[in-house]
């Protein structure tokens, strides 16, 4: 196996949108085992999007079952193809990026997703996610359209918390 | 490069400070590094880290002057890529009164943590000010007992939670 390049901004190519998965074969199941030991060669990455190491095929991984503070999670999860169907709710919360190095922002994401995708044999998978698990797929998600998360950065005044308050 | 200085700019609020000061400073080939910059109870603040060639003072006083802005340079020393991320945020509400702040981050002290980010506002009426803090910070200490430490500072709404960073 081997750790992958990742690509940084202000690389064009982050801005690229993915391609569908068509060939499920060993070619693509070497690449998902690259892409793994990419991301834990990184600094706590709880996911990873194949355009971030240059191939932009819809190829993602997500595995939030090893955080500080545990929270709900599907374990370590290979999305092949994935389509998110449902959202709901929407919450900020911090995030920063293997392709942005030095920098975290706040992004308000939906609390909870549902989300159809194929595993690395080409079977049909389908998940209900909330919370740190739903940001992290929509995070990955999102490198397949070739966006990051500072597109969608929100100001540190964002103020989701004093409508909160007035709505008691 | 270590030769930043802390620049500060505040003055009553109007359009095209920003671009002003930029100019300036851009035409004279300084570089401009993190900043905050915050209208504040009708000033606009600014807070920036800048680093040339010269005499930035005599270089913005002419400029200050015009815009009616109070400045302030000094050699910070500091340097960028030197960010810390928080790991916990602190966020308090209630009616408006002489202490809060105080108190609040004075138990915070206490505890070892350190205040990376605050920003408070007075919302509310004229009648009835409401007091609003949000805190980011970091601090080694279980969540809990931070909760616990600031618990019982009256009639405040206080709540802690960890910020769990995604990196994906």
């Amino acid at each position: 196996m081997t750790v992958l390049e990742i690509l940084t901004i202000p690389d064009e190519r982050l801005k690229q949108p993915s391609a569908p998965v068509e060939s499920f074969d060993d070619e693509l199941r070497a690449f998902i085992a690259d892409l793994e030991e990419t991301r834990r060669a990184g600094p706590g990455a709880v996911g990873i999007a194949a355009p971030q190491v240059g191939r932009f095929q819809c190829i993602l991984i997500l595995d939030v079952s090893k955080t500080k503070k545990p929270v709900p999670n599907h374990g370590h999860l290979v999305l092949v193809n994935p389509e998110i169907s449902h959202w709901e709710g929407y919450e900020i919360g911090r995030e920063g990026c293997l392709s942005v190095p030095d920098y975290t922002g706040n992004v308000i994401r939906a609390t909870r997703i549902r989300l159809k995708a194929q595993d690395p044999f080409g079977n049909p998978l389908e998940y209900a996610m909330e919370g740190f698990e739903a940001r992290a797929a929509q995070h990955e998600l999102d490198h397949l359209d070739g966006l990051l998360f500072i597109d969608r950065v929100v100001s540190r005044r964002t103020d989701l918390f004093r409508r909160k308050v007035y709505q008691k | 490069m270590s030769d930043w200085r802390m620049l500060t700019l505040v003055g009553a609020d109007r359009p095209g400070i920003v671009a002003a000061v930029a100019k300036a400073l851009y035409d004279n080939g300084f570089s401009l590094g993190e900043a905050s910059m915050m209208r504040l109870g009708g000033n606009f603040t600014i807070m920036m880290m800048i680093s040339g060639p010269g005499d930035a003072e005599g270089l913005l006083a002419p400029l200050a002057q015009e815009m009616g802005l109070r400045l302030h340079l000094f050699e910070a020393g500091g340097r960028l890529h030197s960010h810390l991320a928080p790991n916990v945020q602190v966020r308090v509400h209630g009616a408006d009164r002489a202490g809060i702040v105080a108190q609040v981050t004075g138990a915070l002290a206490e505890m070892g943590f350190n205040i990376l980010e605050l920003e408070s506002d007075v919302a509310g009426t004229e009648q009835r000010p409401v007091y609003i803090m949000h805190i980011e910070g970091f601090c080694d200490r279980p969540i809990e007992e931070l909760a616990r430490a600031i618990s019982n500072l009256g009639e405040l709404s206080l709540d802690v939670s960890p910020i769990e960073t995604l990196i994906g």
